[in-house]
């Protein structure tokens, strides 16, 4: 130590690296909480790695013609095996089916459900609520072949009037044009009941969400003179605005994925359909099912590949979703 | 003011002012003298009970709130005076199974006659509340303007009306180069600051203050009451406290609510001064003097 004042400024001393050690039963748990965790990582990694090697050949051999083009046909040479040059497969009318299946559904069933979430979550009387909110949990948990079976034989019929009487006021719209008078089996009533189907996951999540509205914000804008629907458009719609979206995405998962419901509905056809009115129609998932029963060892590499290509195309619109979410910022939270 | 003994605040005004007690930093205050219009004018409540579910929560409140003059209410926790304040403009019936009986005159009219608007109420007696709750979706300028567009008001002049606002509130020179920032980036006094400006901007008869200084900090706090101060002489001001010497600080009148274990009843009610100095009231006293509560 020295005595005068005027020496070396103090030496800025090393930083310390903070440590603690936890306690066992907070190890064990937290590698309970971690497997947990990254078990789905890990699962979904699998499943992509599993179709990654099954599709992988067909795609190599099929290129970009397995997007773009819409012939199945495994050809089998004269020796009777499998000749993967001369087949070709593609999916263009598939993956088109299920964007537009999907579409119909969120355009359809979005709308129904978050007008459902507002109504219970702000207007509906306790007892309705109750009712409403365990018969939507129940309709989430429906097979969604009964879906299929009630989209079939029910609305099938109600939806060939809607149909046509959107084909008469709304034809000059490309998507509305009729090629040929069939109107049943389209991906028009198949949307339909795909957004049955969502309306159930959309409400829930949208309900969850509204139901978190902080109470001092919708005071604040009631006592600014607002009436309920000011209060909605000022306060809960942007406080929801995110999770809703979250919700979307949720179903459109669901439209995008589903498998018997539209299989049950929609008449399965291999040509490209912009018209959803028209009866002609499909998607991946419903294909793979159409084909997986009859298929050779090689066609259901094939499909495997399809699978991948659904697998992909699903993770590339959510994490548009989710860059659309995040870029227009402005939360309400 | 259902208040007698006014006669002898000029007096009152010589008090010393050394800092210390209640009763001279009310004293210290320039009392006014209570509006001369008759009855049909301002607020007033008549016979207000209040009840949540089964409990009775506010027993038969008679007040009334003088055009141009701030009214403290002061009691302990639980003894009912924000419940009285949230009848004040409606917003007491937001809580399911809230009840009310009795009358709210404003302008003579009873605000909870059947057929008024709800929400043209809520825009003449405006509110702020204990905690900040500005709109985070919205940036400072929207917050202000935000009452204008809930109701549905047109106006000329944003601008003008944003910069009397804020200026009004004691917030326009902190925040006039950042308006169109978002509020949440605020202080908590200037949250509550923006809070008032937001209330003012659809320009309320009466402005309800459910102790909006209880979560900020001495130096918010100062400001705040400089602003009521400033604005009393335009806006009728009820305010909700649970420290006396904002009380004494800020109003004219001063209100004393006590449960005893039933519903809360208003105590007393006269002049600030007159019941930091001299309570008519053992309880008031009692309560004022820092013996309970």
């Amino acid at each position: 130590m020295t005595s005068t004042l005027t020496q070396t400024p103090p030496a800025i001393p090393e930083k310390r690296e903070i440590t603690t050690k936890p306690r066992l039963t907070d190890r064990i748990f937290r590698g309970v909480v971690t497997t947990g965790g990254l078990s789905s990582l890990v699962i979904l990694g699998l499943i992509l790695i599993f179709l990654l090697f099954n599709g992988y050949n067909t795609l190599k051999v099929q290129g970009i013609h397995f997007l773009t083009s819409s012939s199945w046909q495994a050809v089998t040479n004269d020796a009777g095996t499998f000749d993967p040059k001369a087949s070709h497969f593609g999916i263009a009318a598939m993956l088109i089916g299920t964007l537009l299946v999907a579409v119909i559904a969120v355009v359809v069933g979005v709308p129904i459900s978050v007008g459902a979430a507002i109504y219970l979550t702000f207007y509906a009387p306790e007892f309705i609520k109750k009712i409403m909110v365990s018969a939507i949990d129940l309709m989430a948990a429906f097979p969604s072949v009964l879906f299929g079976l009630w989209g079939f034989f029910v609305l099938e019929s109600s939806g060939e009037y809607w149909a046509k009487l959107l084909n008469k006021y709304l034809s000059w719209i490309p998507f509305f044009k009729l090629p040929a008078p069939y109107v049943t089996r389209s991906p028009f009533i198949a949307g339909l009941v795909l957004a049955v189907m969502i309306i159930p996951i959309v409400t829930s999540i949208s309900r969850e969400i509204f139901s978190q509205t902080p109470l001092d914000r919708m005071q604040a804008a009631y006592a600014l003179g607002g009436t309920r629907f000011a209060m909605l458009r000022a306060v809960a719609f942007p406080y929801a605005r995110s999770g809703i979206v979250g919700g979307v995405m949720l179903g459109l998962g669901r439209a995008m994925g589903e498998t018997v419901a539209v299989y049950t509905v929609l008449n399965i056809v291999y040509q490209v359909n912009w018209h959803i009115l028209f009866s002609a129609g499909g998607n991946v998932a419903s294909m793979i099912l159409l084909k997986f029963g009859e298929a050779s060892p090689n066609e259901i590499k094939a499909l495997m590949a399809a699978g991948l290509v659904l697998f992909v195309l699903t993770l590339i619109v959510n994490s548009l979703a989710n860059i659309i979410v995040s870029r227009t910022g402005k939360s309400g939270r | 003011m259902t208040t007698e003994s006014e006669e002898n605040q000029g007096d009152e005004m010589e008090a010393t002012t050394s800092k210390g007690s209640l009763s001279e930093i009310a004293a210290a205050r320039t009392q006014k003298q209570p509006g001369s219009n008759a009855l049909g004018v301002g607020l007033e409540a008549r016979g207000v009970h209040a009840w949540f579910g089964e409990k009775h929560a506010l027993a038969n409140v008679s007040l009334d709130f003088w055009p141009g003059t701030v009214t403290a209410l002061i009691g302990p926790s639980g003894c009912g005076k924000s419940t009285f304040i949230r009848t004040l403009n409606r917003m007491h019936e937001f809580i399911p199974t809230a009840a009310m009986a009795g009358e709210v005159l404003l302008n003579g009219e009873d605000i909870y006659a059947a057929g008024v608007d709800v929400t043209k109420i809520r825009l003449k007696v405006g509110m702020v509340f204990q905690k900040p709750n500005p709109f985070p979706s919205m940036t400072i300028a929207e917050n202000v303007l935000a009452g204008l567009k809930l109701a549905q008001l047109k106006i000329e002049n944003k601008d003008d009306l944003l910069e009397e606002c804020l200026e009004r509130a004691g917030l326009w020179a902190e925040v006039k180069d950042r308006l169109n920032t978002h509020g949440g980036a605020l202080s908590g006094g200037q949250q509550q600051r923006l809070c008032i400006a937001r209330a003012l901007a659809v320009r309320p008869q009466v402005l309800l203050m459910d102790e909006p200084c209880s979560a900020l900090d001495p130096g918010s706090t100062l400001r705040i009451e400089e602003t009521i101060s400033q604005l009393s002489s335009s806006v009728t001001i009820v305010i909700v406290t649970h420290n006396m010497q904002q009380a004494a600080r800020v109003s004219d009148y001063t209100a004393f609510f006590l449960s005893d274990g039933g519903p809360g009843q208003m105590i007393e009610v006269g002049s600030t001064n007159d019941i930091f100095s001299r309570p008519k009231d053992e309880r008031t006293e009692n309560y004022v003097t820092g013996r309970f509560g």
